[in-house]
């Protein structure tokens, strides 16, 4: 399949201070991929680059194939690009918002956006200055949504969103991906909706991908536990022990494709115990989380999931 | 017919689906005939994307547990019944030849084996689905 968005080794730097070192990742048609990353990791400016307001330094990104540094108006179109900070003309009324967009995008669905609209709560006749800092994300979603772009590119939506309006721009994610199948790439802070709604993630650390793995792959194929009393050093390998992490009576250990005759080489070390799949929020936490004072940590190594050796 | 989730479990959400729709047949929640929400009603209620979805009543429908109607959506079915003895008494077989072998690496004995076996056929009322057969 082909790959509607996608970074090609994307370099790029402010000053000395490099942001990107080598951004590779592919969204591909009905895909949904959740960019993570702690604050400064990179991610805005990478999605700034992929919309064409910033040039790399190194590599490129492409949209529907083509650079993004060379976007025409008829494939600007068919991107829907939300920005941090939900960037509206404040002296707009709504209304005039609405008509702006339908002006500005031929495949603007008025009816939609009306619809959307209304359920948020919002008013034709408001003024966007006047629009809380939710309200207005919402209005950015709202009218991103409703020209039924083949891509979405939203740099964290749910910003500013309480749970209510966050699943109201869920649904509007969903409605326009069961109608269109497009390609959404978005970064998020609110993990417990990454993890539902995500097909693929990314996590960047640094300007280096750690993670680039569909969410059935990390499901069945990463484990996480705790190794008590070892009688022996556990530390990471190549193989199947991503991260070993010393605690007081054992290690807290990152496994991968960990079958029964790693487990059972690991069980000769020690108790292991409360083996289960992480959840995002723990794997995000392992892999970027500064380590705790005091105590001996392996360096983190890529989990750049590598193909499924199948018996 | 309930379908729920979870996301933090180490099974894929579309597994998750298939197994869920596939327990409510067997517990007797769903019957034969009844209609699958659609595609986006799905989709919405778990908050998850739609391919997904969509993955989850594919796999239902080579299973033979769905059937698609074109244009009215999908449908659950009672393949097993249809089937043929043999053909039927070989897919158990091999599904429990997967669990048997999954179980003895885990360290269980047979008799283990059996006594939750026993124990899993209870939580699913198979014993009514019997009475109804027989």
């Amino acid at each position: 399949m082909t790959a509607i968005l996608q970074f090609d080794d994307v370099h790029r730097h402010f000053g000395k201070q490099e942001v990107l070192k080598g951004l590779s990742l592919q969204v591909e048609k009905g895909q949904i991929y959740a960019f993570l990353g702690r604050n400064g990791a990179g991610k805005t400016t990478a999605l700034r680059i992929l919309m064409g307001f910033l040039e790399p330094h190194r590599g490129r990104a492409l949209v529907f194939g083509k650079d993004s540094q060379s976007l025409q108006p008829a494939d600007r179109a068919r991107i829907g690009y939300v920005g941090e900070g939900h960037l509206l003309d404040p002296t707009m009324r709504v209304k005039e918002a609405i008509a702006f967009e339908r002006g500005t995008r031929p495949g603007f669905r008025t009816d939609l956006a009306e619809r959307a609209v209304q359920r948020c709560g919002l008013r034709h006749g408001q003024f966007i200055a006047r629009l809380s800092r939710g309200q207005r994300a919402q209005l950015s979603l709202v009218l991103a949504t409703a020209a039924s772009p083949d891509v979405l590119v939203f740099d964290d939506p749910a910003m500013g969103l309480d749970v209510v309006m966050r699943r109201e721009f869920l649904d509007a994610m969903i409605d326009l991906l069961a109608d269109s199948g497009c390609a959404v790439l978005f970064s998020s802070h609110i993990l417990t909706d990454v993890e539902r709604i995500a097909d693929r993630i990314g996590i960047l650390h640094e300007g280096t991908m750690l993670v680039d793995a569909t969410m059935d792959d990390l499901a069945r194929r990463v484990r996480r536990g705790v190794l008590q009393g070892a009688t022996a050093p556990v530390l990471a390998d190549d193989r199947h022990v991503l991260r070993s992490k010393p605690r007081r009576d054992g290690y807290e250990l990152l496994l991968l494709d960990a079958g029964p005759e790693e487990l059972a080489r690991l069980a000769r070390l020690g108790r292991l115990d409360d083996l289960r799949a992480p959840s995002l929020e723990d794997l995000f936490l392992d892999l970027t989380g500064p380590d705790r004072p005091g105590l001996l940590s392996e360096p983190v190594r890529e989990l750049a999931l590598p193909a499924e050796v199948v018996s | 017919m309930l379908i729920r989730i979870d996301p933090r479990s180490a099974e894929p959400i579309f597994e998750q689906i298939v197994f869920a729709v596939k327990a409510a047949l067997a517990r007797g929640t769903a019957a034969a005939g009844q209609k699958l929400p659609s595609v986006r009603e799905l989709a919405r209620d778990l908050a998850i994307n739609p391919n997904t979805v969509v993955r989850a009543y594919e796999q239902l429908e080579r299973d033979g547990v769905v059937v698609r109607r074109q244009g009215s959506g999908c449908f659950l079915s009672d393949r097993g019944k249809e089937l043929g003895a043999v053909q039927r008494r070989r897919e158990l077989q091999d599904l429990l030849r997967r669990a048997a072998t999954d179980a003895f690496h885990l360290g269980f004995t047979a008799d283990e084996v059996r006594a939750a076996m026993d124990q899993s056929l209870e939580q699913m009322h198979f014993e009514r689905n019997e009475k109804e057969t027989t």
